[in-house]
């Protein structure tokens, strides 16, 4: 078979298995947009700005699994691109960004629309490859994807030139079926030595603490860790990237630590004896100051990054493998842990947990964020449901009151925090699930920010459905300068805010305005009922409402702020 | 602790960039760094010197290793190793100058390699304390101009560091 440069890339895809594909057409990539309205095989979304084709592939994999794609065209498509390529790469998600180039005897010479987007991207993505031949086209895109989707996922960009796409000139095609690379071989197994001596600290602990994070998620080891917590009996807490992965109604789980956990997850850090690590990063909005961090614990690290080990706090045993087959040997062992010991060590916890820490003011003037968030869960909770968020306050109250029960549920910006990724993630969640219910969770600022995808949703009949926390505040900068800047709300008031569901009646979705606490459970019923319209859900929330408990960024974990609404009832009582 | 690590890489556009733009994205200090192609001419052998505790170390080992391209690494100064660097020094060589100058460097076996009616260029290799050590001996307002190569190394013994 002799396929055109263009042809190529688009084969390519399709012999990967690639049923989306979001981009945005542009000189560079003419040709292979020419090759793709050949085909039937694989459904491109024509997106109305390059960084939701990134997010919208990017949510597709944290949902899916499978690596997400887009294609974009040379210079600002692929800057545009650029922050949904550094916000997968943050959080580990296998996705392939195609950009196209100016013709090979142009690069460098500052031609129209040319960037260095492999110079640009080095930094923030897992590789990137410049490809200069037709020939090489097809062995390229099989090695993207293999390194996209091995080892620790990340996102592979492919830089192609116009002229290597030329309908002109055709050669035999040939995908490879296997990659083997002799600079690139991702580890799969843990060493059973090291598995030996995280076993024998595990039996030794006397308050032994699993947290684990989007590792477990992206490596698809959520039973394996559900099988682990059964049998030791350990209490478990979750990133925000890690949330699902064991059932927030499992009683073992503590739910989520970290700046914004809650005081038993972070407690339980802070006092045990031994950590165990599972796909986690000891990120700084993890572990707080470092100095203070679980002073008391050993600390075993599973990850499949050797890199991960040991840099940000020092481990005692790692294990370099994927967490799949990792845990399923650790659960293997049948870890008889100290039965005395954690009965004492769980009677702790469930001091620490009586404090309720999550508790908040009810109001039946005002709707809480909180409240809208409980509520959300009420409505959707036996329904087939994904829910993608935003970045700020409303992220927060959705990771502490939506409680996930499976993994790949809940799909965020962790690492980034970028504003803007929800609208577009939740787009490619839809496609990937079409009878699913697919929510997004934002806020008045960062719902701006990928706001034109509305058009989008409509051209492709996505029936997503938006809430909109809308304090009028961006939350998180207001409450900040609330804790830390004694009120002074510099440039943090989102000011001419659009009529949110009148814009979405425009591009031809439902809107619509909700400000009483009563009305809000009947609103989202309608809202959810609608199944095949997008619906934008304008809820008007508390404007200063803050996120708590919190820990401040550089302080320990035993260092928490309650919320003052559970100081007060303490003072009371 | 200065560590002088050496690296198999494949020889590929933006290699070198991919490890210079990794030492500056993370902070780490790079004090000097020397790259060319092998006997097989698909790699390149990158020796770079670094100074940093044994944490730093680590990561930039397992920051050096994550990137794709880089096919092995070593660290030469976990083992016993040699090292070798290149200097050439330009100096101004006139009447009174030229016979003292001749004279150290024979004593550091460098080797004269351009004459001119006022000015010598020596040519020397060893250790770079060595090379030092010359600098230091050369009075100062006689040099020209000095170029160094960074300097290379290997272990000692009969294994080496291949695919």
């Amino acid at each position: 078979m002799e396929l055109s440069g263009a042809e190529i890339v688009v084969q390519a895809l399709i012999d990967e298995g690639v049923e989306y594909i979001w981009g945005y057409p542009g000189g560079a990539v003419l040709h292979i947009y020419d090759a793709l309205f050949q085909q039937k095989k694989m459904r491109h979304i024509l997106v109305r700005h390059e960084q939701a084709a990134t997010h919208a592939a990017d949510g597709y994999a944290r949902a899916t699994g499978k690596p997400g794609v887009a294609l974009v065209t040379s210079g600002p498509g692929a800057t545009n691109a650029v922050t949904g390529i550094a916000t997968a790469y943050m959080d580990s998600i296998p996705m392939v960004v195609l950009t196209g180039q100016v013709p090979t005897p142009f690069i460098g010479s500052d031609a129209f629309q040319e960037v260095d987007i492999t110079g640009i991207t080095r930094p923030c993505v897992k590789h990137n490859f410049l490809i200069k031949r037709v020939e090489d086209i097809a062995e390229t895109l099989a090695k993207a994807f293999y390194i996209a989707t091995t080892g620790r996922p990340g996102p592979v960009l492919v830089d192609i030139p116009k002229d290597v796409t030329d309908p002109g000139v055709r050669i035999p095609y040939d995908y490879p079926k296997k990659i083997s690379m002799r600079s690139y071989r991702p580890v799969e197994k843990g060493h059973p030595k090291q598995i030996r001596k995280a076993v024998d600290l595990m039996v030794k602990a006397q308050r032994p603490v699993i947290y684990s994070g989007g590792g477990v998620i992206q490596g698809n080891a959520s039973d394996e860790l559900r099988k682990l917590v059964k049998e030791t009996g350990f209490p478990i807490t979750q990133t925000l990237m890690g949330l699902g992965a064991v059932p927030a109604s499992d009683p073992n789980n503590l739910g989520m630590l970290g700046m914004h956990g809650t005081y038993e997850a972070n407690m339980a850090m802070h006092e045990s004896d031994l950590i165990i690590a599972i796909g986690a990063r000891f990120d700084d909005r993890v572990t707080g100051k470092l100095a203070q961090f679980c002073p008391h614990a050993k600390v075993i690290h599973i990850d499949v990054d050797p890199a991960s080990i040991s840099k940000n706090v020092k481990v005692d045993v790692p294990i370099v493998g994927q967490v799949k087959p990792v845990l399923k040997v650790l659960s293997e062992r049948k870890t008889k842990p100290d039965a005395e010991a954690l009965k004492a060590w769980w009677q702790r916890i469930e001091a620490w947990r009586s404090v309720e820490c999550l508790r908040y003011p009810h109001s039946d003037k005002v709707i809480k964020p909180q409240f809208a968030i409980e509520t959300l869960h009420k409505v959707t909770r036996r329904r087939d449901f994904y829910l993608t968020s935003d970045v700020g306050q409303h992220q927060m109250f959705a990771a502490q009151f939506y409680p996930f029960e499976k993994p790949r549920r809940w799909i965020n910006s962790g690492g980034l925090g970028t504003m803007g990724f929800g609208m577009p993630a939740a787009m490619g969640v839809q496609q990937a699930f079409p009878k699913a219910t697919v929510a997004c969770v934002t806020g008045e600022a960062s719902i701006q920010m990928c706001i034109q995808e509305l058009a989008t949703c409509s051209q492709y009949n996505l029936p997503i459905k938006i809430v909109l926390l809308n304090n009028g505040y961006m939350g998180m900068v207001r409450q900040w300068q609330e804790l830390f800047y004694e009120g002074r709300y510099s440039h943090s008031y989102v000011d001419a805010l659009p009529d949110f569901a009148r814009l979405a009646e425009t591009y031809g979705h439902v809107g619509m305005t909700i400000e009483d606490p009563a009305d809000l459970e009947e609103a989202y019923k309608e809202a959810f009922g609608m199944k095949d319209r997008l619906v934008f859900m304008n809820v008007l929330v508390d404007p200063e409402e803050n996120v708590y408990p919190m820990i401040e960024a550089g302080k320990g974990h035993h260092e928490m702020h309650m919320s003052p609404y559970l100081n007060s009832e303490r003072e009371l009582a | 602790m200065r560590h002088i690590i050496s690296v198999l890489i494949e020889n590929e556009s933006g290699a070198l960039a991919r490890v210079a733009g990794l030492f500056a994205a993370r902070g780490y200090n790079i004090e000097s760094l020397t790259v060319a192609p092998i006997e097989d001419p698909t790699l390149s052998r990158m020796t770079l010197v670094t100074h940093g505790d044994e944490n730093v170390i680590e990561q930039i080992v397992k920051q050096l290793n994550k990137l794709i391209d880089v096919v092995k690494l070593l660290d030469l100064s976990e083992g016993s190793h040699i090292e070798r660097e290149l200097m050439m020094v330009k100096v101004k060589a006139e009447k009174g100058m030229r016979e003292e100058l001749k004279r150290l460097a024979d004593i550091f076996r460098a080797n004269i390699i351009d004459v001119t009616s006022t000015s010598y260029t020596t040519e020397l290799t060893g250790t770079s304390a060595k090379l030092d050590a010359f600098l230091e001996a050369v009075p100062e307002e006689v040099i020209i101009e000095v170029v160094r190569s960074g300097p290379l190394g290997i272990s000692r013994g009969p294994k080496g560091l291949g695919l």
